[in-house]
């Protein structure tokens, strides 16, 4: 029985502020930089009580990432705070050079990504950024799902030496990951035993997987439910084991189709255990302004169609 | 401390090295190289506070270097391997496969003495100035040098970094910029205006000095001069005045071998204009 609760209701950006004022305490060498976006990010907080740790970059991106590739040497571990589209198409030279290829331990924090920043519209919704990431050697991308596994991812970072890729959000979604969760990079979270179907989901698209699922649950479809944070490195294992397990595999994200979540788990199965997949994402469009949920409705982002995905990929089974 | 007389047969020696070496692959950009030479002799075997034997990626307690336009690694590599950080025969191995001296520099392979890759041009500016920022975090007093193309200023981002660099006060560093007129399409003139050069990094909130790029007792003076600059609540910059390609007659003062290698007869030439001082790799 999928028993998942609402515990509340937070912002994921609101966890990634807390995580990092927490990582400050934990951590002197953690330095925080932002490019004139410090109440959309949360990092008042961090400001406020490490105000020599903190650099405020004014609007240029470019120089952030430059500046937080040679804060590291020295010995330091800055954390980047912008919205997810300044945080890599805008700066993908910047970080490909002096971040991912110098290996320098940067961890890249970008909000307000995806659809779900609303009104704004699509010239700051990105929706490639994972894909952007993901294709870069030496970057770890995560894209938690709620507040709680914000929090608990930013800590996480903190202490894992490398590049990272940390994204998160705007609104306030439903907070249904414990306060004390262990959080492994690249360790799946398997919330849910099932055969029929495996669903596959990140970033805010997980909630609405186990809407998704209950649905199905109760018409007697059980569901292999599978919380990929990590996008790289990617739980082959987790997934593998799983497709074999169901036969049938949906996808869920809130980014394009292509080059995301999706395109990787089809990757992986392809290569170890060729599976049906439905791919519920952004099919090759940009974003357009709306509120967040009108957005998530027109797009296809919602319980509904990961439940229809469900059902059309339970269809498409090979039978042995 | 090394006399200005030892600092030139070092810099012949290095535009021996600098010839040979893109001779050897065919490739690489001399230009720019031998243009520098008397300013990396004269930081890396003089002016720098530096531990080659024991170098690592944090130097604290050492000064730090950064090639922002890092197409000049010829004579960076030369001068690393001859201040001992690494062989000198390593030189024979520039831009070719499995080698650590890539055709721009990187850390990516190990190479002692780099710590950041530099190529895609604009971005060095700001890695040094954060590692300025991480040595004033740290208590360190040593000092942050960078270097850059007059062409590379065309890039956007050293405007960003430079604006930073004077609202944070990062007066631990020492900029220079290679000003020799030249860029692959031609003449920086006729490419893209740079204007008044002292102006717009003075407008920026810099400290602003110039020197005479090809001369070692002006490049030596120009550099503790600088030193004395900082600490004052203002970066500083050098407008190092150069000649592309000095030192080899046919080579001086035109873009033409900004990434030109030399066949067989012009290294032969070249080399007949540049005593070997300390033996060729």
């Amino acid at each position: 029985m999928l028993d998942y609760q609402i515990l509340g209701s937070n912002d994921t950006r609101s966890g990634f502020g807390d995580g990092l004022l927490q990582a400050g305490k934990n951590n002197n060498k953690v330095v925080g930089l932002c490019a004139d976006l410090i109440g959309s990010l949360k990092m008042d907080a961090f400001k406020k009580e490490f105000p020599n740790r903190f650099f405020q970059t004014g609007i240029a991106e470019a120089n952030m990432m430059g500046l937080a590739a040679g804060m590291t040497i020295g010995g330091y571990i800055p954390f980047t705070g912008t919205f997810a589209n300044f945080s890599t198409g805008r700066v993908y030279d910047q970080i490909r050079q002096s971040i991912a290829y110098s290996d320098k331990n940067v961890k890249i924090c970008a909000s307000h990504a995806g659809l779900t920043l609303g009104e704004d519209g699509a010239t700051h919704q990105i929706l490639e950024d994972i894909g952007m990431m993901s294709m870069l050697p030496n970057m770890t991308v995560i894209n938690p799902c709620d507040y709680n596994q914000t929090k608990a991812a930013t800590l996480a970072i903190a202490d894992h030496h490398g590049p990272v890729y940390l994204r998160f959000g705007r609104p306030k979604v439903p907070i249904f990951s414990t306060p004390d969760q262990k959080f492994v990079i690249g360790k799946a979270w398997h919330m849910h035993s099932g055969s029929d179907v495996t669903i596959i989901a990140t970033g805010h698209l997980v909630w609405k997987a186990v809407e998704a699922a209950k649905t199905l649950e109760a018409e007697g479809i059980t569901v292999d439910l599978i919380n990929i944070h990590t996008i790289k490195p990617l739980d082959e294992k987790a997934i593998v084991d799983s497709a074999s397990k169901t036969g049938a595999v949906v996808t869920a994200e809130e980014h394009q189709i292509s080059g995301g979540l999706g395109s990787r788990v089809a990757q992986t199965l392809a290569s170890h255990q060729p599976t049906p997949i439905e791919f519920v994402g952004v099919n090759d469009s940009f974003g357009e302004s709306g509120t967040p949920d009108q957005l998530m409705k027109k797009y296809g982002l919602e319980a509904i169609n990961i439940y229809n995905a469900a059902k059309k990929v339970i269809a498409r089974k090979v039978m042995a | 401390m090394q006399s200005i007389e030892n600092l030139q047969k070092i810099a012949s020696q290095v535009r021996r090295d600098i010839v040979r070496m893109v001779h050897a692959v065919n490739s690489g950009h001399p230009g720019g190289s031998l243009g520098c030479t008397e300013y990396f002799v004269a930081l890396y075997n003089r002016v720098m506070k530096l531990e080659p034997a024991q170098w690592n990626m944090d130097g604290i307690g050492e000064d730090l270097f950064f090639l922002s336009n890092g197409h000049i690694s010829p004579v960076w590599y030369s001068v690393l391997s001859r201040c001992g950080y690494f062989p000198v025969n390593e030189l024979s191995t520039f831009r070719k496969l499995d080698s650590r001296l890539q055709g721009h520099p990187t850390t990516h392979e190990g190479l002692p003495g780099v710590r950041v890759a530099s190529g895609s041009l604009g971005q060095g500016l700001s890695v040094a100035i954060g590692a300025a920022q991480a040595k004033k975090l740290n208590g360190d007093q040593c000092m942050v040098y960078t270097l850059h193309g007059d062409g590379e200023l065309q890039e956007g981002q050293i405007w960003e970094a430079a604006m930073y660099a004077a609202h944070h006060k990062v007066d631990n560093i020492i900029s220079t910029v290679d000003v020799n007129g030249q860029q692959i399409d031609g003449p920086t003139e006729s490419v893209m205006s740079l204007g008044n050069l002292r102006a717009k990094w003075e407008a920026f909130g810099w400290t602003v000095t110039e020197m005479n790029g090809n001369d070692m007792q002006a490049v030596v003076n120009g550099l503790e001069n600088a030193k004395t600059l900082t600490g004052k609540g203002k970066p500083v910059m050098i407008l190092m005045t150069t000649s592309m390609g000095k030192g080899v007659d046919f080579m001086e003062g035109t873009h033409k071998w900004h990434g030109v290698a030399p066949n067989d007869a012009e290294l032969s030439n070249a080399l007949g204009q540049l005593e070997e001082t300390l033996g060729d790799y």
